[in-house]
């Protein structure tokens, strides 16, 4: 039991501090179960920056700020700040692009998905449901041998260049020029402090660097290697979501109807999370994920997170994007040519046994 | 003696690499290239049952795994 707690303490705590402080963000501004979401967030940036014009979803989110930033610190604090790269990037840009239409159908990334379901969004539990499917069929192309082949050192610029981004990106917030976009309307309106905001992200990023916390890793290794370490962080952060909620007052109903910046069409919000774990598992990781590595010195994830705000971009910018009201036709036809898109790259990138 | 170099792959492919290694038997030595796969390795190889040591080598960190 003591080493048990020893070797699964640390991420268990992670967890429930990311919950915890993801229902705070929510009392404090943030909409309603988004303390935390790493494509809705990314999908605001890309808005506030102008790559999309939908007025209610524009905001440059510090907590990506904090996430990428923190891991940076994290990672040199670790002697873990690593620059790699080479490992398929356009592959990788591509997949990412995959995940934000399948996040943006669903209405959230897989930590979101956590969070609603912590809110007592029962559509989220469906979506669980895609998204264990999803890591499945992953897992299976990684049997039979997927790879996005070997990283390699890069030059040091590779590595700062995004957590740079981000720090520009804080710039351009705290300027606030008047060519930035930022929402009137909810729920790119509906927002924590900055400075809250930036020191959530910055927590969360360090513990989540530290812990190496990622909601697709959980359920693939407890499929592939009957591991459920990374698992338990993910369920961590439901249970400290739901009782932070509850102690902070956040309106809390477990239903399927009225669910804050959530549908209730079961069939959509399933398949939309089915291609982001599929995606994700493909990309070895979820979008937290990604953006924690891109603070590491991982210019592939960078290259990831790329095709995440692009993808976020496209979405809002050709109608593929769900809202309250439902999904679009366009984004039903989107997410079923991001699955054929994975499924076709996971399939061109089988190894040969060695 | 079985070896593996998993320098460059990133999780789970180490460990995917070190599970099919390990049919052919111990000891296995796997040579990977940052601390997320050494505790992944040394997770799931102690979780089925081996005894795992690491050490740094250079910048890269050598596994070995023994029943």
């Amino acid at each position: 039991m003591a080493s048990k707690l020893k070797q699964h303490g640390l991420i268990i705590g992670a967890g429930l501090i990311v919950g915890l402080i993801a229902a705070i963000l929510s009392w404090q501004g943030n909409p309603a179960n988004m303390g935390f979401c790493i494509a809705c967030f990314l999908r605001d940036i890309a808005g506030a920056v102008g790559l999309h014009r939908a007025a209610v979803v524009q905001y440059i989110r510090p907590e990506i700020i904090g996430l990428v930033l923190g891991a940076m610190g994290m990672a040199f604090f670790g002697k873990e700040f690593q620059v790699r790269g080479g490992s398929s990037p356009v592959s990788r840009f591509v997949l990412g692009f995959c995940v934000m239409v399948g996040a943006l159908m669903f209405l959230g990334c897989p930590l979101r998905m956590v969070l609603r379901i912590g809110g007592g969004d029962l559509n989220a539990v469906l979506g669980l449901a895609g998204f264990a499917a999803g890591i499945f069929v992953g897992t299976l192309f990684l049997k039979m041998g997927f790879s996005l082949k070997k990283s390699t050192p890069q030059p040091m610029v590779e590595g700062f260049l995004m957590p740079a981004i981000t720090v520009g990106l804080l710039a351009l917030l705290v300027a606030a020029p008047a060519f930035i976009f930022f929402s009137e309307e909810a729920p790119g309106s509906l927002r924590a402090p900055i400075a809250l905001a930036l020191a959530a992200g910055l927590i969360v990023g360090a513990l989540a660097q530290k812990t190496r916390l990622c909601m697709v890793g959980g359920i693939r290794d407890a499929i592939m290697f009957q591991d459920f370490h990374l698992l338990l962080g993910f369920v961590a952060i439901g249970v400290a979501a739901l009782a932070g909620n509850l102690v902070l007052g956040n309106p809390v109903s477990f239903s399927f109807d009225g669910q804050p910046v959530a549908y209730n069409d079961g069939l959509w919000n399933m398949l939309g999370m089915v291609l982001v774990g599929f995606g994700s598992v493909l990309l070895g990781g979820c979008p937290l994920r990604q953006l924690i590595l891109a603070g590491s010195g991982n210019s592939d994830s960078s290259v990831a997170v790329l095709g995440m705000v692009t993808g976020a971009a496209f979405c809002h910018n050709f109608g593929l994007a769900s809202s309250g009201k439902g999904p679009t036709a366009n984004g039903q036809i989107a997410v079923i040519i991001g699955l054929v898109v994975v499924a076709a790259i996971g399939a061109a990138n089988l190894n040969k046994k060695k | 003696m079985n070896q593996v170099d998993a320098r460059g792959y990133s999780c789970p492919e180490p460990v995917l690499m070190t599970k099919n290694a390990l049919k052919s038997g111990t000891p296995l030595v796997v040579l990977v290239d940052n601390m997320t796969p050494v505790q992944n390795i040394t997770r799931f190889a102690s979780n089925a049952g081996y005894k795992v040591s690491h050490k740094a080598v250079g910048d890269d960190f050598e596994i070995t795994i023994d029943k």
